[in-house]
């Protein structure tokens, strides 16, 4: 990576032992958790280009997972084949298993309508739908027949905004355009679009990197709630960030899954120099 | 580092002079292009409307008629029947000979009812047939006068040119002359323009037969072609997947837009009417062929405004678990669809305008009834155009400009409305 970049992951990140929250303790002393989604030897192509080789990660239960990595490392990539959002690209090719509760979701009997239903996404740009906030966060649930009544229908929505931390803040502008909120506001939106399916599984590709700070901590804030209730994988440039969120690290590079584990051990002992070099600041 | 360096900074200057004029030439060629442009533009509004401005105004002249019971209904039976079908001409020609009492012989006669129009007897009957209690009576009624006298009035016949080449002798512009004395001669606002079909006599033509003939052909051509051509560009652009199919598609589609409109009229002689014996002159058969003229117009259209929408917006929905339908239908179509109108208003006001394929149908045949529905025979805007540009009155010529500018009001109105939907519409994100 360039020297710039380099320079400005090292302000941020001044030194490799930054300070650990304390949420990461508390997982382990909670012991292993039931590995919700597994990878075994994943290989993507794009045409000819292979973008990653034999991946293999267990993703646990209730848990926050962040892949980090330089830019062009595939962690991206990787986190589009777990609801095969990777379908759309003509030319991507993905190979190996990717499993969802010991199912495959690369068979061919599931449908991908359902499973990302199950497995919802939060992207890296806000991306609320030009509707009403109301609309928005009703749509899932809407198209996927989940409630019958109108009555229903409120309560997911307020239910979701509620989980999002954004109600109080919206409560009183529900039939405005969700396109006219606040960059974090129109995030957290998004995060309440994606729970209102109830998915067991929510990815998100880097959700913070559009974001002001005072906007970043805040989505953190929540990430860190919706932990007891959904499996989330963040896919995050900020090494704080994921120092800060999760629970296990995953660091790519080139293609390549080069160091799992628990968070606060990546951090601290890193065990491949490409990682050591990573959080360092010594590339990137 | 650059700045202290004196002989960069010259070299840029020096570049810069030349950078600049270089920007002041490329804005005067625009400029000028545009006022080239504009030039035309005004020339070609100013003589149309300078000729045509004429035909919504049209000459009358006044006369005492006596509505003679003798001649309407002479045995007073008081039928509806006789009395719409009587000799409503004879009440035109006793008034005038009664205006002009000297005149006898049988052609001079003739010369005098000749300034007023033949469409005077449906004046009067109309008149009759409402008002029964007029038979007997006496009444001064303005009447069209006929498109000679109409085009003597108005200037567009000289007096100076030697009589035998004129359309209106010494006699007639004597008659009239006198008329005008007795202020009783009129211009006024040429309603039956805009209320009748074609005509031979100019001063009946009206332009309504060719609106609605146009109004008919273009629901045709909205109805068929908007739907396959919206439905068509969803399915290239949304649905399927790109292969050497779709690629040949794309351009046989590309390659239908440039084809040359009377080659769809050649297409719509040899199958519609030939083939499936589909009625001649109908708006319906014209309908039929500018949709295929309009149809990939529309698939282009729809296509760019499709693309214009963010891929963000497909991934969110995608992510929810929407179906590739639901994407289309709840998210990409409703945001693409003032593109796609507009679209769809100019492919359409092209249709409106064009004649080309329309001759080849039939559809330039004189036809005098209003068509009541796409399957009467009618004719269209433009083709009335050119058939009043070939018709040798002279009358017929500022018909010709006034039928243009019409045309030319629609089409603007069009353009302006798809201008409007596109402002008005426009999504923010």
């Amino acid at each position: 990576m360039s020297k710039q970049e380099a320079k400005i992951v090292d302000m941020q990140t001044p030194r490799v032992n930054i300070a650990m929250p304390e949420n990461n303790g508390q997982a382990r002393a909670a012991g292993k958790r039931p590995v919700k989604m597994r990878t075994a030897g994943v290989n993507v192509f794009y045409g000819n280009n292979q973008a990653l080789t034999e991946i293999d990660l267990d993703i646990r239960e209730n848990e926050v997972t962040a892949l980090i990595g330089p830019s062009g490392c595939g962690k991206s990539t990787y986190l589009r084949c777990l609801n095969r959002m990777n379908d759309t690209i003509e030319e991507c090719r993905v190979e190996g298993t990717v499993t969802l509760d010991g199912e495959d979701i690369y068979d061919r009997a599931v449908d991908v309508v359902h499973l990302r239903a199950r497995i919802g996404m939060v992207f890296q740009k806000p991306n609320p739908f030009p509707k009403s906030i109301y609309d928005n966060v009703a749509y899932g649930p809407q198209i996927h027949g989940l409630v019958s009544s109108r009555d229903a229908l409120d309560e997911v929505v307020m239910t979701s905004l509620t989980k999002a931390g954004l109600l109080d803040e919206v409560r009183n502008r529900m039939h405005e355009l969700g396109t006219g909120l606040s960059g974090g506001q129109q995030q957290r939106l998004c995060i309440a679009r994606a729970i209102a399916v109830n998915p067991e599984v929510i990815l998100m590709d880097e959700p913070c990197s559009a974001l002001d700070p005072i906007a970043t901590a805040r989505i953190e804030e929540l990430i860190d709630e919706l932990r007891e209730n959904y499996t989330i994988i963040i896919v995050t440039h900020s090494m704080q960030q994921a120092a800060r969120v999760s629970q296990r690290t995953a660091f790519f590079h080139l293609g390549i899954l080069v160091e799992f584990g628990d968070t606060e051990r990546v951090f601290t002992s890193p065990r491949d120099e490409r990682t050591q070099g990573y959080i360092t600041g010594r590339f990137g | 580092m650059i700045a202290s360096n004196t002989s960069t900074s010259k070299l840029i200057t020096a570049s810069l002079h030349r950078r600049h004029a270089a920007e002041k030439r490329f804005r005067a060629y625009g400029v000028i292009a545009i006022a080239i442009a504009l030039v035309f533009l005004v020339i070609l509004l100013s003589s149309i409307l300078a000729k045509g401005y004429g035909a919504f105004f049209q000459t009358q002249i006044s006369l005492p008629i006596v509505f003679s019971q003798d001649v309407i209904d002479h045995r007073k039976t008081g039928n509806a029947e006789i009395i719409a079908h009587a000799n409503y001409t004879r009440l035109v020609r006793d008034a005038l000979r009664a205006r002009f009492p000297d005149v006898n012989k049988r052609r001079e006669v003739k010369k005098l009812t000749a300034l007023v129009s033949r469409g005077a007897r449906r004046h009067l009957q109309t008149m009759v047939v409402h008002d029964p209690s007029l038979i007997g009576a006496t009444r001064k009624v303005w009447l069209p006068a006929s498109g000679d006298a109409d085009m003597f009035f108005k200037g567009a016949i000289a007096r100076d040119i030697p009589e035998k080449t004129r359309r209106i002798n010494d006699r007639q512009i004597a008659w009239l002359d006198a008329l005008e004395e007795d202020g009783a001669l009129r211009k006024r606002f040429n309603v039956t323009f805009f209320t009748t079909g074609d005509s031979r006599e100019p001063e009946q033509a009206g332009i309504w037969g060719a609106i609605v003939g146009s109004a008919l052909m273009l629901l045709v051509t909205l109805i068929l072609s908007f739907p396959m051509g919206v439905t068509a560009a969803v399915y290239l652009e949304e649905l399927s997947a790109k292969s050497r199919w779709t690629d040949f598609l794309e351009v046989n589609i590309n390659n239908m837009a440039a084809v040359p409109s009377i080659i769809y009229g050649l297409l719509g002689l040899a199958v519609f009417l030939n083939v499936m014996h589909l009625p001649r002159s109908a708006p319906v058969v014209g309908g039929i062929v500018l949709a295929l003229m309009t149809f990939p117009t529309i698939i282009i259209a729809t296509r760019a405004s499709l693309k214009a929408v963010p891929p963000s917006i497909r991934e969110a929905a995608r992510g929810l678990g929407a179906s590739p339908v639901q994407v289309v239908l709840h998210h990409v179509l409703p945001l693409a669809m003032p593109g796609i109108f507009t679209g769809t208003i100019i492919g359409m006001s092209r249709a409106l305008g064009e004649s080309a394929p329309l001759l080849m149908i039939g559809m330039v045949a004189f036809i005098v009834d209003i068509p009541q529905g796409p399957f009467d025979p009618a004719t269209a805007l433009p083709v009335q155009i050119y058939l009043w540009a070939d018709s040798p009155e002279r009358a017929f010529v500022e018909k010709t400009a006034a039928a243009t500018l019409v045309l030319l009001v629609f089409l603007v109105v069009m353009n302006a409305t798809a201008v409007i939907l596109r402002r008005k519409f426009e999504k923010r994100w």
